[in-house]
């Protein structure tokens, strides 16, 4: 196990273009770390340059307290799970995995090897699935198969590419909990690239979001949430997406599409003069003014709105409600929308309103929202105005702090249920 | 099976009836050869199907120390054999190293290649071999072992090419990254992740290579003169009878049964190779 170290690493491809635009990432040992970003972006250029499947152009690339770069991948003691996992066809499930502990000539005993295949077996419940090819699994046992063929030898780190992406819905939600439990448990440095929103808020310690080759910002999953440097990444996290409309600054008074906001002594010095701003409101602070208190309601901000369609969904309530966009900034929002991969513009509102809410197509509602918990983004540079990055380090802090009561528990829970010993290591 | 593909009565009939008819029109010429095979020679013109009285006569004619066909017949099988292996092995190193570039490799001139060689394959053989005649008399290419082989490639390279072509590009290449990754250097990668996917429609292809160089007809009649390189298929045109006026056909009938037979045990032997080589496709399900 082993740290690893991105400093300023450039990937040109041979037509100019920069895949991967000066990353400089700071992976700690036995650390989780999630890549997301939306398609495109380098995700699986970054993680090919860091196992050694591509060249760095410039940079500098460090596992351990080595600088890698021209090391072949067979040096560098990683080991990674493929988007279609790459199984050997032509091989049982047994060899498969024993695959990497085959090709350390001498390392390993015959009977060393199966010790080891049949733990990494047991670890992904493939016991009965050892003699079968590959082609008769399912695309779940194929999944466990390459993860048993990652954690069978003891690599410095695990590198995943979106290894969940071919999945169906539940099996992706049972093997991102196995995931997660095999990583606190065997404490392994792990990088994990995905554009699934569940899995990077999920999974990870910390999230690296890329965007066209450059990062944008590496925090906790609650630091991006509640603190994300910019318009970019508070569009990108959160599920339904962060709402944006136009904000113009009236004196003392914020004024957007639906509603007056009063500002704050420090939001107004943050805006600094600006006379328009691009405001975020997340769907799920939004809330119905029905099932409020009367003293929370007057403690935030009420607006009245028409709705033009609701999704019910059973936990929750989506309503959509329509606005006129400002001009000035309905271009950015549009390039922010391409992005994003988004599928349109951006002229409604969803809030997102506790199911037993009366809300319907058409209805006039009456709804609230906390204008503290708004942001506010600077509209050229896309800046988020109201970051504060002593939150951001203090929630990165206590996530810390947990991962770490976490790792230990895993492992500890490990050597309990450990009756025999193992060798899992070679002499 | 379920019950959706169990056939019903009627359908097992007709099935049936449609098996054996195309058994008969594919065997019936083969059981007609080995029938004659077995006959004396005063037998050929009885009109009955099978020998009145079965014989290895014909056999002997051709493969005994004493047949009057022998000494033709084995020199041929010796050339058909060696011709044909080596056109083979040629042809199948060629055509491996060409479609994995063309297979793996952006370079101009990838589609020129192929059609090129689709163009040389479409090519009516009996143009060419009046010119090919004329051109190995003069270089002295002309009934030698290599006067064959070369025509023998322009017809197994090109159908090499393009079956390979077709299989390499379905070949999960990322298990060479996989194995890489694994802990394999470049050339373990490649030997132990994709020569096994490899090997089977390399194996294929050579086969069907094998096939063509071994049925060759009109190179073999055209471009040789003496025992020095004529195969076996032209060689059939030159046996006599015992006497001069007995019909050699006995004797050909048992040649063609001989070099029918390497033919089916091939086929027989590697048919699962044969159709895995074919069918073998990727990983992700
Ligand atoms: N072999 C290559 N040659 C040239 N450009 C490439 C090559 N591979 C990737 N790129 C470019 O590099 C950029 C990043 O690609 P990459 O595969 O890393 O994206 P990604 O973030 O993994 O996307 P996805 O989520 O779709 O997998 C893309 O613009 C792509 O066009
Ligand atoms: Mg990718």
């Amino acid at each position: 196990m082993a740290s690893i170290t991105l400093t300023d690493v450039v990937k040109k491809y041979g037509d100019g273009y920069p895949a991967v635009n000066g990353v400089s990432l700071d992976i700690k040992d036995g650390e989780f770390v999630i890549l997301v970003g939306p398609s495109g972006c380098g995700k699986s250029t970054l993680l090919r340059m860091i196992v050694g499947l591509e060249d760095i152009t410039s940079g500098e690339l460090r596992i351990g307290d080595a600088v890698v770069n021209d090391k072949a991948p067979r040096d560098r003691h990683l080991a990674m799970v493929f988007q279609n996992y790459a199984l050997y066809p032509h091989l049982t499930v047994f060899e498969n995995i024993a695959f990497p502990l085959r090709l350390q000539k001498g390392k390993y005993t015959e009977e060393q090897i199966k010790d080891n295949v049949e733990f990494a077996a047991d670890t992904l419940e493939l016991r009965e699935h050892l003699d079968r090819k590959p082609a008769n699994l399912s695309g779940g046992q194929r999944q466990r198969v390459a993860m048993g063929r990652a954690i069978v030898r003891d690599a410095q780190a695990f590198l995943f590419d979106e290894p969940l992406s071919n999945l169906d819905a539940k099996l992706r939600g049972q093997m991102r909990t196995e995931i997660a439990r095999m990583q606190r448990r065997l404490g392994t440095t792990t990088v994990y690239v995905t554009h699934d929103q569940t899995e990077a808020m999920t999974l990870g310690d910390r999230v690296a979001v890329l965007r066209k080759g450059e990062l944008q910002q590496v925090a906790s999953p609650r630091a991006l949430y509640e603190q994300p440097v910019n318009l970019f990444v508070a569009g990108f996290i959160g599920s339904p997406p962060m709402n944006f409309v136009p904000g113009e600054v009236h004196g003392d008074t914020l004024r957007l599409p639906f509603a007056d906001v009063p500002m704050s002594d420090a939001l107004r010095e943050r805006v600094n003069g600006r006379g328009l701003v691009i405001v975020g409101l997340r769907p799920e602070h939004v809330e119905d003014v029905r099932s409020l208190d009367e003293s929370k309601v007057a403690s935030g901000v009420t607006f009245e709105a028409d709705v033009d369609v609701v999704e019910w969904l059973g936990s929750e309530l989506y309503a959509y409600i329509p606005f006129d966009t400002h001009a000035d900034v309905a271009q950015k929002l549009e390039e922010l929308d391409r992005d994003l991969d988004g599928e349109g513009m951006r002229t409604q509102v969803v809030v997102a309103l506790g199911s037993e809410s009366r809300v319907r197509d058409g209805s006039h509602a009456e709804l609230w929202f906390d204008p503290a918990r708004l942001l506010v983004f600077d509209p050229e540079s896309g800046e988020n105005l109201t970051y504060d990055e002593e939150a951001a380090a203090r929630v990165d802090a206590e996530t810390e702090e947990d991962r770490r009561a976490a790792v230990e528990r895993a492992q500890r829970d490990q050597k309990q249920s450990e009756t025999a010993p193992r060798h899992r290591q070679a002499g | 099976m379920g019950a959706a593909t169990a056939l019903t009565g009627k359908q097992k009939v007709a099935w049936a009836a449609i098996t054996v008819a195309v058994l008969v029109w594919a065997l019936f010429p083969v059981i007609s050869i080995m029938a004659t095979s077995f006959k004396l020679p005063s037998d050929l013109n009885s009109g009955s199907f099978l020998p009145t009285t079965w014989t290895w006569s014909n056999y002997e004619q051709i493969l005994g120390p004493d047949g009057s066909a022998q000494e033709l017949f084995l020199s041929s099988l010796r050339n058909s054999i060696g011709i044909s292996l080596i056109a083979t092995a040629v042809s199948s190193v060629l055509a491996t190293l060409a479609a994995y570039a063309i297979a793996r490799l952006e370079f101009p001139g990838r589609k020129l290649i192929l059609t090129t060689a689709l163009g040389v394959s479409i090519f009516p053989v009996i143009s060419i071999v009046t010119p090919l005649f004329n051109l190995w008399r003069s270089i002295g290419l002309y009934d030698t072992w290599a006067g064959l082989v070369i025509p023998y490639l322009s017809l197994t390279l090109p159908i090499s090419i393009w079956t390979l072509t077709a299989f390499f590009r379905q070949i999960p290449w990322e298990l060479e990254q996989a194995a890489q990754v694994d802990g394999a250097t470049t050339w373990q990668a490649f030997r132990k992740a994709i020569i096994p996917l490899a090997a089977p429609g390399v194996f294929t292809t050579a086969l069907i290579a094998f096939f063509i160089a071994w049925n060759d007809f009109v190179y073999g009649i055209s471009l040789t003169s003496t025992e020095a390189a004529r195969p076996v298929p032209a060689a059939l045109a030159f046996f006599s009878g015992a006497s001069q006026f007995e019909d050699p056909t006995g004797a050909i009938s048992a040649a063609a049964v001989v070099v029918t037979i390497p033919v089916v045990v091939l086929v027989l032997l590697f048919q699962r190779q044969i159709v895995s080589g074919l069918t073998q496709g990727a990983v992700k399900g």
